[in-house]
């Protein structure tokens, strides 16, 4: 089962801005590993190599906090969205 | 501080089961309390592996399980350790689990939207789809919360901070660090839908009745548990890894479950069903060295956000569950008498240290190093398909004498382990973490 196909079965509630952001993208540029590209359960982020920057989906994002402890640059920024934004769940 | 600005005895912050049963124990002996949810209802954002013991709650809500929503009893628990198209299984099933029920599979949207109803039907105010910002202090004490909302300032005697694995708020109160990449697991989940009589046939259990079936192995050789748990009419399935490992591996974790998923004999058992949600959480694993202080001038912490998960025994909902009474009775008797300093909240300190949660992590307090050390792909890679290897030389009937059959099967683990030696070790290391 793709991730697309995975993420259509989660139910969100989009906020209009991103509760997750790269605080400095050179960071990225030079990071040896990127893990961000495959840590991340719901793939929110790539490495756009025309670009030479991390693009980032939070509007798929689980909420689960891997990034914000796993990102060995501690290079993001992590919130909650806007209170009843975000994720939410059917059956949890 | 504003005059106009609403003033509680009790903030809470988090309604999963640790911040509701709070909010219930503290507005049932009448104390003003706020109960801040960051989800768009209670149990939005929350997730668990699907076990629900009886007792932690049964202490607060007599007979709960008469209304609550839950899935199936717990009659039957399996353990599997897989190989890659085997599995050794061990399990244990009784009548005795049935009346009362020790444990229910449940599903954490629908039971903490329950839950928190409790607590505000005992008189708690619900303050929904608000983000608590940030603490508010007085000096060094903790008086209040800023949230989202504008004017969104609240004031309180006491916050308590139940806002799980991600507690940017305990994290706030800089009393600890952050966790560590080896101090949490990732769980992804799936939620797959299959007929009722399907269910229970495949399982062989009755209507009502449930089985547990927890996985070792197949985690691409990272220190990891897969579970598959039977619901009334879904399956959930799922696999926890630690970060660290994630981190090191070039594996994605849904291709982790995926590997499960796709086990023959895990197969025959989700077999058509379809995946009705996807989900992720992380569960603190940290154990008890990674607990950090539970209360202060103003403040009390529990559940995820204060690292209570026994991993070896997949509590966490119970352990939320009994350090939110205690942190709800300790916030009663400290409203009684007026002291809210760290002195009197560290009642709750106290309470915790007497319970189980924290006898229980004791226990296995040398778990956390067994599973972040160099053993990992031993333990959850090689040892298991060794394991299936060696049983599936015992039980071949193909012209080999048994002795020679032994010899080879003790071979295979002894190898596995890196000689005899390696083997007592692993064993010796394994009993220690369990019993520290």
């Amino acid at each position: 089962m793709s991730i697309e196909d995975r993420l259509y079965a989660v139910r969100y509630r989009v906020d209009d801005k991103s509760h997750l952001t790269i605080r400095d993208q050179a960071v990225c540029e030079t990071c040896p590993t990127k893990a961000c590209e495959w840590f991340c359960p719901a793939d929110v982020y790539a490495w756009d190599a025309g670009e030479r920057r991390i693009l980032v989906a939070y509007e798929n994002c689980l909420e689960c906090g891997t990034c914000r402890i796993a990102c060995a640059e501690h290079n993001i920024e992590w919130t909650y969205p806007t209170g009843g934004y975000g994720i939410a769940y059917k059956f949890g | 501080m504003r005059v106009s600005a609403p003033r509680f005895d009790a903030i809470v912050v988090g309604a999963g089961p640790a911040g509701s049963v709070a909010a219930y124990t503290m507005a049932s002996q009448g104390m003003r309390v706020a109960l801040i949810e960051r989800g768009e209802f209670p149990g939005a954002k929350n997730v668990f592996g699907g076990v629900l013991y009886r007792k932690p709650l049964e202490d607060i809500i007599p007979e709960f399980w008469k209304e609550a929503p839950l899935e199936r009893k717990v009659v039957e628990q399996r353990l599997w350790v897989l190989g890659k198209d085997s599995v050794v299984s061990l399990g244990y099933r009784s009548a005795r689990f049935k009346e009362p029920p020790n444990a229910w599979t449940g599903q954490r949207a629908k039971f903490d939207a329950w839950l928190a109803g409790k607590a505000e039907r005992a008189g708690a105010i619900p303050i929904y789809e608000t983000v608590a910002t940030s603490l508010i202090r007085d000096g060094e004490k903790v008086v209040g919360v800023r949230t989202d909302r504008d004017e969104g300032d609240l004031y309180a005697s006491v916050v308590i901070i139940a806002d799980g694995v991600n507690s940017l708020l305990a994290k706030s109160l800089g009393v600890h660090r952050e966790w560590n990449p080896d101090q949490v697991s990732l769980a992804v989940k799936e939620v797959l839908a299959l007929p009722k009589d399907i269910i229970q046939a495949r399982f062989g259990v009755e209507e009502g009745d449930g089985v547990t079936i927890e996985l070792v192995g197949e985690t691409c050789g990272m220190a990891g548990l897969g579970f598959l748990y039977t619901n009334q009419d879904t399956l959930s399935i799922g696999v926890g890894v630690m970060v660290s490992d994630l981190r090191k591996k070039k594996v994605k974790p849904y291709q982790v479950l995926d590997g499960i998923k796709q086990h023959p004999e895990i197969q025959r058992l989700i077999a058509g069903g379809e995946t009705k949600e996807y989900a992720a959480h992380l569960i603190p694993e940290g154990g008890f060295d990674a607990m950090p202080p539970l209360a202060g001038d103003g403040w009390m912490i529990c559940g995820d956000a204060a690292q209570m998960v026994n991993a070896a025994h997949r509590e966490g909902t119970d352990l939320a569950l009994l350090s939110g009474r205690l942190a709800g009775e300790t916030a009663v008797a400290c409203h009684a008498t007026g002291d809210w300093s760290a002195g009197g909240l560290g009642a709750y300190t106290r309470a915790v240290k007497e319970s189980i949660i924290h006898r229980d992590l004791k226990k296995y307090r040398g778990l956390h190093g067994l599973l972040s050390g160099p053993q990992v792909e031993l333990l959850f890679g090689a040892l298991p398909q060794a394991l299936n290897d060696a049983v599936y030389e015992m039980l071949s009937v193909d012209g080999e004498s048994k002795r020679d059959k032994q010899k080879r099967a003790a071979a295979l683990l002894r190898e596995a382990a890196g000689g005899t030696a390696g083997l007592i070790g692993i064993g010796w290391r394994g009993w220690r973490a369990m019993n520290g």
